[in-house]
Order: structure tokens, then sequence, then C-alpha cells
């Protein structure tokens, strides 16, 4: 336990000892700020055209605004993960560090776990540069608040998953803009496996439609809570960190 | 201490370390030489449990590093060729993280970082960024960082390679320093660091050992058996010419070769190498004297261990000849 805080504690420093993390916060910020613009300035315009046509009941904020920033912020999510997964494992290994914790009496587990809890940490932080901007929609009106903290709850899981599968692939090379490159393509396709959904409706288009992270998201986006897809989450996140550790293990093995 | 058996490492295409086994006591500097790709960063590799062996057991303070890598890692510090260094960290900050990786107590954390910064002259450095520091300072930090949890055995990878001279010297006192507290491996390519540093020395060529643990003293008084004598002779009115001095000298019994070195105003120059096991000054002596020709100096030739070097690996590899033909 110590080991695995000690290995959080220095990654988790290191994002913010380099200029990468707040690179990485601004463009997240800049990238929701605009969306959350334009999503609030379409809502303002609909609410004022539909109170000139006369409706009596307000339009629903969760339901125009929340939803689908949440689902936005969803999709940045697949350009900030790479940066912040790439150089978890490459660096290490290119700067020859990785022997250090490697041969230090820490167990290979715990360095996975340490690394991946920091990322996650971090980010965290990016989203809640996004929660910043969602507080204002509380001063102008009334949201319902329980939907927007499941909608975060699945913001971290999805992250989470795509976060174990960027440190696993940052542990397969020395170089950091193929550990970016390759998670990248790896979340870009988790993603896009949704789409056959459009054109595939045999066992095998659901098959691949359900390993898209993007259809377990949607119902959190709802503020729905589906166990399946908390499921689905968590047991990715297994997968990725139990690849993470099997492939340390080969470095050994290999190297 | 530390006690390798049958060590063997293969990487895919290549064997990397052949066969080899010896034994370190405890308390011994262990100079580790090779020339560059003969085996030893992979052998320390292993001996750090950085990688398994292929075949062979390697154990250290009787813990094996395939069984009980836990245990191993808990009593090793480890230097890298490169310092394993995160150039954004603070020397200090650096070294607490390293002391709680290797398991040091918080209540003791503090005092063992100040002590090893103390001890490797870093102490003032504490609040500098390490990517701020001179390669000499750098390779400090690395020492400091092996031995902040006081491990019984100390493996160090080429400890001065890139420092210059005075680093390198101050590098030596150091590791001399730590000496007696620790068991140290320490590899080179460099000859005269060995001297200098180790009590002991393991030669290693092309992954295969070339000699056992041995003192300095002792190699060289192995292959003393086969004595070098320097030979001057100072020759009257052009006689004798080299080619029959040189002659001369090869006939004497027991000598196996007469290399003439550079000739200074006039006077011949020679080595002579005898045969395993004999004694030869005095018959060079005799053979001198009785052809008419002034000898001016007899001398043996200390051999160094730049020498030891290349006439084990040569040795080696005459064997290895002879077994393919």
């Amino acid at each position: 336990m110590r080991n695995i805080l000690t290995i959080y504690r220095k990654e988790l420093k290191s994002y913010f000892a380099s200029w990468v993390g707040y690179v990485v916060i601004a463009f997240f910020a800049v990238i929701f700020g605009y969306f959350f613009y334009v999503a609030t300035a379409i809502f303002v315009n609909q609410s004022f055209q539909s109170q000139m046509m006369g409706r009596g009941f307000p339009m629903d904020m969760n339901e125009w605004v929340i939803r689908p920033l949440m689902m936005n912020v969803s999709v940045i999510g697949l350009f900030v993960i790479p940066m912040i997964t790439m150089r978890l494992f490459a660096e290490e290994k290119r700067s020859g560090t990785i022997e250090l914790l490697m041969t230090s009496p820490v167990r290979d587990l715990e360095i996975v776990l340490g690394k991946w809890l920091a990322a996650l940490t971090f980010y965290a932080c990016v989203l809640a540069v996004s929660a910043l901007n969602l507080a204002f929609l509380f001063i102008y009106g009334q949201p319902d608040w329980k939907p927007i903290l499941v909608a975060y709850l699945g913001l971290l899981l999805q992250g989470g998953c795509l976060l174990a599968f960027g440190t696993f692939i940052s542990s397969l090379t020395r170089n950091q803009i193929i550990a970016a490159g390759g998670t990248f393509a790896a979340c870009l396709l988790l993603w896009v496996f949704e789409w056959v959904t459009a054109y595939e409706t045999s066992t095998w288009g659901r098959v691949i439609a359900y390993l898209s992270v993007l259809t377990h998201f949607e119902p959190f986006a709802k503020g729905l809570l589906d166990t399946k897809d908390v499921v689905f989450y968590l047991s990715a996140i297994f997968l990725g960190l139990f690849l993470t550790a099997r492939s340390m293990e080969s470095l050994r093995w290999r190297a | 201490m530390i006690k390798v058996q049958g060590l063997t490492k293969r990487y895919a295409r290549t064997v990397a370390v052949d066969d080899i086994s010896f034994e370190v006591q405890k308390g011994q500097i262990v100079g580790f030489l090779g020339p560059n790709g003969a085996g030893k960063t992979t052998t320390m590799r292993v001996l750090t449990c950085f990688l398994p062996p292929t075949a062979g057991t390697a154990q250290i303070a009787g813990y094996d590093v395939l069984e009980q890598p836990l245990e191993v890692k808990r009593r090793i510090g480890y230097l890298p060729e490169t310092p394993p260094l995160y150039p954004e960290m603070e020397v200090s900050e650096y070294l607490l993280f390293v002391g709680k990786l290797k398991g040091i107590p918080n209540s003791e954390l503090k005092r063992r970082v100040e002590e090893v910064s103390e001890r490797c002259a870093i102490g003032e450095y504490g609040d500098k960024l390490i990517s701020k520091l001179s390669r000499g300072y750098r390779q400090r930090v690395g020492l400091a960082q092996a031995i902040i949890h006081n491990p019984d055995v100390l493996i160090l990878d080429e400890p001065t390679a890139g420092l210059d001279p005075k680093q390198i010297i101050e590098t030596r006192e150091l590791i001399k320093g730590l000496a007696g507290d620790h068991t140290i491996i320490l590899s080179t390519h460099i000859l005269s660091e060995v001297e200098q540093t180790c009590q002991h020395v393991i030669i290693i060529n092309k992954g295969k050992l070339v000699s056992q643990p041995d003192t300095v003293e002792n190699l060289t008084r192995r292959l003393r058996g086969a004595e070098s004598v320097a030979v001057e002779i100072e020759p009257r009115d052009g006689v004798p010419d080299a080619a029959t001095a040189q002659r001369r000298l090869e006939q004497v019994a027991g000598v196996s070769r007469v290399i003439q070195r550079e000739t200074r105003d006039g006077r011949l120059l020679f080595e002579v190498e005898s045969l395993q096991g004999r004694q030869v000054r005095g018959e060079l002596a005799r053979a001198v004297v009785s052809a008419g020709w002034n000898l001016n100096e007899l001398r043996p030739v200390a051999l160094s261990l730049e020498k030891i070097f290349l006439e084990l690996t040569a040795s080696e590899q005459q064997r290895a000849e002879g077994g393919a033909r």
C-alpha cells in the first residue's frame, strides 16, 4: 500500500512539474469552454423561441444542456487520454529509471496501480475544469445535480478504462509519440465500434457495439446508473491493468 | 554474500553470459572487468533481479533472484550505467522518493537522506533540480540512491564512466570509503580502476569467466610464472647489431619470445618473455656477457593489469580456436 502511494505521489507530481499537465488542462479548458458556450447559447435561444410560441413549461436544462455536454466531454476525453498516459512507462524506459523501479523491493502490480491511479487523478483534475463551467448553470437555473454526479462517475469510469489501456500501450514502447499514437488509435476504435449498429444487426454487430466505450457511457450521460455498464467498465479497467502487469513481466524476459 | 552458479543469459540470437560461476565474500570490493559487450551489465542485471537468468542460479545473501526477488531487492543497491534520475525532481525529493521505494520507515527517512547526502558530498545541493546538475554530481546522486537503504550488496555498473579525472578520483575514494559495510561489485573496462579500487578482480570476456575472483597480486603472481624481463645492451662500434643480439637472446633456454623495444641513443632494448615457470634472468645475463657485449640493464617488468587481461583473454581465445580445429 505504501509503495502504491509512493509511486502515485511521484507520478501525480510529475504531471504538474512539467508543462505537459498544464497544456493538457488548457487544451481541455479551451475546447470544453467552446462547447459549453455553444450548448448554452443554443439553449437560451431555444427557450426564448419556445416561450414566444407560448409553451408554458420551461425547458429541461439537464436534458438540453448537460446531457449533450457530457457526451462531448467523453469524446474530448479520447484526445486527452493519450496525452496523459503516453509518458507513464515510455519515459521511464527511455531514461532508464525503469531499472530503479524494477530493482526496488516493489511488486510490478504496485507500480502499475500507482501509475494508473495518478493518471486517473489527473484526469479527474481535467474534468474538474468542466465542473467549474457547469457551476454557472446553478447560478442561473435549477438543474438537477444527481444526474450530473452520475455522469461524472461515468466519465471517470470510462476514463479509467481508457487510461488503463493507455498505460498498457505506454508499457510496450520507449517512444512517447508511439505510445500516444497507439493509445489514440485504440481510443478511437473503441469509440467508433458503436457505429456498426447503424448497418449491422447480427450477433457480431451487437458484440462489437457492446465493446464500444461510448455505448456504455450513454446511460450515464442521461443520469442512469446501470450495473451492467459499471461492470463493463470495471472489467475493462481490470483487463487493461492486468495486461500492463504482464507487459512489465515480459519486459524482464525480453529486454 | 554473492553466489553465482552456472549463470547463463541468452537473448533471442546471442548468448550474453555463458555458464559463469563465482562467489564473493562479505565486505569485499570486487572489480568486474571486461571489454565492452563482455556481459558485465547483463550479469549485474541478473544479480539485481532486473533480468531473469536463462539457466543457472544467482543468490544474494542466501536468497535466490528468481525465488525471492523481493528479499534480494531489499538487500541490494544498484547504480546502473546511466544513473536512474528524474530530471524534474529536486535532489532531496528524489532521495526521499527512492528511500520510500526501498522501504525505509518514515521515521528514519529524513535522517538517512541527510546521511547519504553527506557521504556523497551533495548535502548543499538538496534543493537543486537534478536536470541542472553536472554529470559528476548526477553520478553522486546515483550513488547516494544506491546506498540509501544501507544495502548489504552494492552493484555499480561503470561508476566512473563519463566523469572527468578529478571526479573519477573522488568517486573512487567514495567507493573505497563504502567498503567494509558493504560488499561491492563494480564493473569497468578500465583496468587501472580495478588496480586502484578493488581487492579482488573477476575477468569476463565474451560472456565467459576468464578468471575466478582473485586478488590482483595473486593474478600477477600466477601469470608471473611467465616472466618478462627487460634487457638493455650497449653495442660497441655497432657490434652487436639488433638482429644478432635478438638471435642470441632467443637461443637462451626457456625464452619464449623476444621483442625489440625502441632503441635509445644506439642502445638496444629487448623485452624477453620466458616460458611458464622458468627463471631466465641469470642465463640471459650470461648469454650477453659471454658474447662479449655490454649488459647495461636487466630488470623484471611488472605485469600491468592490461597485460594480465590481454594474456588471459588471448589464452582463452587460443583454447577456443584449438577446440574448433
